[in-house]
């Protein structure tokens, strides 16, 4: 398990990134924190060229509040994140998420834009940026562009990052009064990607629902939003019967694949389980009671 | 310092070495000029070999020597050597240092690459070129014992290797007069052992000298030096083989000899300089032995009050392409399967079958886990189907203490020697464990645990463990003038503490403090005569013959002392290091000034010191293993809608006779609990149609992590064996074996309403899902 032959290059700074890829294209590979893309090399399932190791860019990594922004740069441990009092009062979702990705040794590596850009279907952030529309912003030769999760994720491990793109910052929109969030996941060990994990985003206008997002990870390519369930859930009253009929409602419409871990079934059945309890705690935490 | 280290709870003598990085594991070995190698494997189950092309190998910068199969010596190039022989065997087919012909499973190395790096040899890999036919794979168990099936050897009419039948009694004739019958499939399947270290051979041969030295992560560096001497053609004494510390070894390093044990050190001495090669972790889960699969049709024969009248257990045992260590596995099973209970007739019968897959062997409980699963889930359903509390079926067939020795009717364990369970008290296991999971008050409990909502079942499981079989191990023991005691034993260690463990019986001997008692292990240049760690044997052999040759040494101290002291040996003292005259502390002699006057520049020696130095050499040769038992029993809770679950309590009572040191007594207890919770929910091994292996990854193939595995309360019992002088019994393997009947008896009960019956491991959330469903949607079968 030793990589294939590569070149290395550590740039110090986006501009000096953008060069390099922009001079190796396709043959170069951005290494963040590693987590995926070193065992990869080391299964030589990855041979890129040239390793363009992005890790000394110390402008990349930063947690700051701007506007009705939350801005995190690509290159922040998730580790930091975690500990972040910042986060966790202004995107608690984010917060609450990003404790199931790994153990605390992969989170003190691995970083945000690093799981973001990955694309990994089983993966936590996705589904975060995906329940919170967040932007994604973008540095190429010809500027920077600010994507929607649906625009950026693009399929099992595929995002709209071309060769020459370099991810660096994600923009979580802060929510209004009376919203609250939820993550929950089933994993078959602490730590494990997701079998089926669920973000949930839910505003409370008095008894009733204002506005809901509900987000998949585990069961399809990538981050799944259930807009047809959120649709119906805008409106109505914040009770046990709405949200359970909901989420069974969202996770009959996924479609997610049999692998050695769990059937398609299992996943689905666990979606809709999941989708409830995130409803209710996000519901919960909205500062509305269950009925 | 204590008057007695035997039973203490003091910290391990080798643990401020090994946690502070200074470990000396095969792949710290760094010897001057050092080649790395790796191994181009088959990528299929079943294929023959038509042409291997090495050119561009070869060719590649970094490059020095690319091996196939034609170029390996002929004494080298057939099969390998089989280790344990039986009648029952009789295609005891063996793998071979490189394939040439045919692969018949996933790994099988087919050539060799040495190189300036691994980097390199890796980077060669790629250029080796191989045309295979690929021929049908044998994967399926039950698809592959069937006539017609693809034949894994071509020389053989079908995949059976062995057929095997031990009776007691009478079974037909019970079973035909039984009032209760009942029948159950159980199935157990593949795992890895997984040790952290994986396995590794670092070679260096020495030209002049003709001596070869081998570091090798093994667990019978001894066995392995006689194997290498043979197969290379040296003598014992030029060849010498260091298992140095150990990252675990559960039984897969115990093969002898794998592929590369032999193509490391020939590689070494072909290319005249050092050759290393460490096992990376995908090589491991497709090279280094496998175990667990096996299939039980089992029936057990009851009378009305749930009293055992016969069990029967036809069984499937997988082995894998080859069958190189033997049947220890599937003979284990059905010798462990009676477990504590008076079974006055039984049948235990396999087929051992190959599979195009990775081989089998044993590895920690060998065959155990499966017996226990099959008997303590048929006393569940005995006690289900007759409407008994489960644990008063159990105390009804308990052996009694007043009835051992006991004979289990002319079974045959797998040292070959009749099974007669020394000692053991298993009513008082039994009655602790309960106590101390509070069963009593269970049904009570459980009904709190509903009304809130929960999900919540008791398990519980007992064994009896065969342990310490022979045939012997031995230790040297030398007094050195400085007063520090070294010893040197025939097994080899990978964790087990026998650093500490042995030095405490060499301590209470002497008279000196444990740290100054150093031991080695599993150096054949240190002690040559030995048989390796394996069947949680080591502190039983091993630790007796270190206490017949510490008592040796301390008789030989009492006398060269008596003439020092001008005293009667009979009036004489060992402690803190000194021997003095009994009520005078003053008159006193070091016991490195002992030593020193045990081997003197000139004089005479009497005959009686039998040489000279304050040394022994002692072996330890045991008529039969020393049966330990213990029981297990947890709180186990269900999410039904997810199929998640977590333990709350877990218990342990174990007997395993005196203990020597509570603390790795518990650590190795809670290590195997930690195992067989893998091996109930987590881990493993998945062959598609085709015999790929799908979990190569510690992604796929899930180990319990700290996470997972709750705090176990470890109590004990002890009581002694009558088969060895400390009267101790073997502890390596308790901890693993009872838990997938554990958590199969645990689940049952969380999940009596839908009427769950657990017939297999290891399970998964998913898995554990689909049965719940089947249960509620099924009647429940006769």
């Amino acid at each position: 398990m030793k990589p294939a032959p590569f070149r290395y290059v550590a740039p110090r700074s986006v501009d000096e990134t953008l060069a390099l890829l922009a001079e190796h294209g396709a043959e170069g590979k951005i290494l963040a924190g590693g987590q995926s893309l070193v065992p990869l090399l080391n299964m030589r399932l990855a041979r890129p060229q040239v390793i363009v190791d992005i890790n000394g860019i110390r402008s990349l990594a930063y947690i700051r509040r701007k506007d009705d922004h939350l801005h995190v740069g690509a290159l922040t441990r998730q580790r930091a994140v975690e500990e972040s009092a910042t986060v966790r009062r202004q995107v608690p979702l984010l917060w609450e998420a990003i404790r199931f990705v790994g153990h605390p040794q992969i989170r003190t590596r691995g970083t945000v834009g690093g799981s973001l850009a990955h694309a990994d279907p089983s993966a936590e952030l996705p589904a975060v940026a995906a329940a919170l529309d967040a932007e994604l912003v973008v540095r190429s030769p010809s500027g920077e562009r600010a994507l929607s999760p649906g625009e950026f994720f693009a399929g099992y491990l595929t995002t709209a990052l071309e060769p020459t793109d370099l991810l660096t910052e994600i923009r979580f929109p802060l929510l209004p009064e009376r919203t609250g969030t939820a993550f929950v996941e089933v994993a078959r060990r602490h730590g494990d990607f997701a079998l089926v994990g669920v973000a949930a985003v839910v505003r409370r206008s008095d008894g009733t629902i204002a506005e809901a997002r509900l987000a998949f990870t585990g069961v399809g390519p990538g981050p799944v939003r259930a807009r047809g369930a959120e649709g119906r859930l805008a409106g109505s009253a914040g009770t046990s019967r709405v949200f359970a009929d909901a989420a069974r409602e969202a996770a009959a419409r996924l479609d997610p694949e049999s692998e050695i871990h769990a059937t398609a079934q299992y996943r689905r059945d666990v979606a809709a389980t999941l989708a409830r309890r995130a409803l209710e705690l996000a519901w919960q935490r909205s500062g509305g009671r269950t009925r | 310092m204590p008057t007695r280290w035997f039973g203490e709870r003091i910290p391990r003598n080798e643990d401020p070495r090994l946690l502070t990085g200074r470990g000396m594991y095969v792949d710290d070995v760094r010897r001057p000029g050092t080649l790395h190698a790796a191994f181009y494997r088959s990528p299929h189950a079943h294929a023959r070999i038509l042409r291997i092309a090495t050119d561009q190998a070869k060719a590649l910068p970094g490059v020095v020597a690319v091996v196939t199969a034609q170029d390996l010596p002929e004494r080298i190039r057939g099969p390998l050597p089989k280790l344990i022989p039986h009648p029952a065997l009789v295609h005891h087919k063996t793998q071979v240092a490189l394939a040439g012909e045919v692969v018949r499973h996933v790994g099988e190395p087919i050539a060799l690459v040495v190189a300036e790096s691994r980097y390199i040899a890796e980077d060669a890999l790629e250029l080796i070129d191989v045309e295979f036919e690929v021929l049908p794979a044998a994967v399926d168990l039950e698809a592959a014992a069937k006539p017609g099936a693809p034949r894994v050897h071509a020389d053989m009419a079908d995949n059976i290797a062995a057929h095997h039948i031990q009776r007691a009694g009478n079974v037909e004739e019970a079973f035909a007069k039984a009032p209760h019958v009942f029948r159950e499939r159980f199935t157990m399947d593949r795992g890895s052992s997984s040790p952290i270290e994986t396995r590794g051979v670092v070679a260096e041969w020495d030209p002049r000298s003709h001596q070869l030295t081998v570091w090798d992560s093994t667990q019978a560096p001894i066995r392995i030096r006689n194997y290498l001497s043979d197969l290379l053609g040296l003598p014992q004494a030029n060849v010498r083989v260091i298992a140095p510390d150990i990252g675990g070894g559960f039984g897969p390093k115990i093969m002898m000899c794998y592929p590369e044990e032999i193509s490391i050190p020939w590689a070494a001495m072909m290319l005249e300089r050092p050759v290393k090669w460490i096992e990376d972790r995908r090589e491991h889960f497709v090279a280094t032995n496998h175990e667990r699969l096996q299939i039980h049709d089992a029936e057990i024969a009851v009378d009305t009050d749930g009293r055992i009248l016969g069990v029967r257990t036809t069984y499937l045992h997988d082995c894998g392409a080859y069958c190189a260590y033997g049947l220890t596995v599937p003979i284990v099973s059905g010798t462990t399967l009676p477990g504590p209970y008076k079974i006055p007739n039984y049948h235990a019968e396999y087929r051992a079958v190959f599979a195009n897959k990775t081989q089998t062997s044993p590895y920690r409980g060998a065959g155990r886990p499966h017996g226990v699963f099959v008997m303590e889930r048929l006393m569940d359903r005995v006690a289900r189907e007759l409407g008994i509390d489960r644990a008063e079926v159990r105390r009804r067939n308990f052996i009694q203490p007043h009835e051992f020795p006991y004979d289990l009717g002319g079974l045959i364990y797998q040292d070959g020697v009749r099974l007669v369970y020394d000692s053991g008290n298993y009513p008082e296991v039994f009655r602790k464990t309960m106590d101390h999971i509070g069963y009593a008050d269970w049904a009570a409990q459980k009904a709190r645990y509903r009304r809130e909502g929960r999900r919540v079942g008791l398990g519980f499981a007992f064994y009896v463990e065969g342990t310490g079989i022979g045939p012997y191990e031995g230790c040297r023991i030398t007094v050195e003038p400085s007063g520090k005691v070294y010893v040197a034993t025939s097994v080899g260690t990978q964790g087990q503490g026998h650093y500490t463990s042995f030095a405490q019986i060499v301590a209470d001997a002497l008279g000196t403090d444990v740290r100054d008692v150093i031991v080695t292990t599993g150096d054949s240049g240190a002690f040559g005569w030995g048989t390796g760690t394996f069947a949680s044997r080591a502190a039983v052999v091993a630790g007796n013959a270190v206490a017949l040759a510490a008592g040796a040494v301390r008789q030989k101290t009492l006398q060269v002392a008596a003439t020092l002291l001008e005293a009667r040996g009979d009036d004489l003292e060992l402690a803190e290091g000194k021997v003095f005259v009994r009520g005078v502390p003053g008159r006193a002699v070091m016991l490195g000034q002992v030593a020193a006057a045990a081997n003197p520049l000139r004089g005479v020696i009497p005959q009686e010191w039998e040489g000279p130095g304050l040394e022994a050499t002692r072996y330890f040769a045991p008529p039969s293993g020393a049966f330990a038992a213990g029981c297990h029993a947890a709180l186990v809770e269900v999410d039904t809608e997810t199929g998640l679950i977590r333990f709350l309590r877990y218990v342990v009572v174990h007997d395993c006779g005196p203990v020597i040191n509570p603390m790795i007594l518990e650590g190795q207890v809670r290590g195997g609990v930690a195992q067989g919770i893998g091996n109930a929910f987590y881990e493993k091994l998945v062959y598609d149609e085709q015999g790929q292996l799908l979990t190569q990854t510690f992604m796929d193939y899930l180990l319990p992590t700290v996470a997972e595995v709750p705090p176990v309360e470890v109590d004990h019992v002890e009581t002694p064996s009558p088969l060895n002088p400390l009267g101790i019994k073997g502890a390596g393997e308790a901890g693993v074996i009872p838990v997938p009947a554990l958590v199969a008896s645990a689940l049952d009960d969380a999940l009596s309403e839908e009427g769950v019956r657990i017939t297999e491991m290891p399970l998964s959330p998913s898995r554990l899902r689909e049965i719940l469903r089947e249960a509620q949607t099924a009647p429940t079968p006769a």
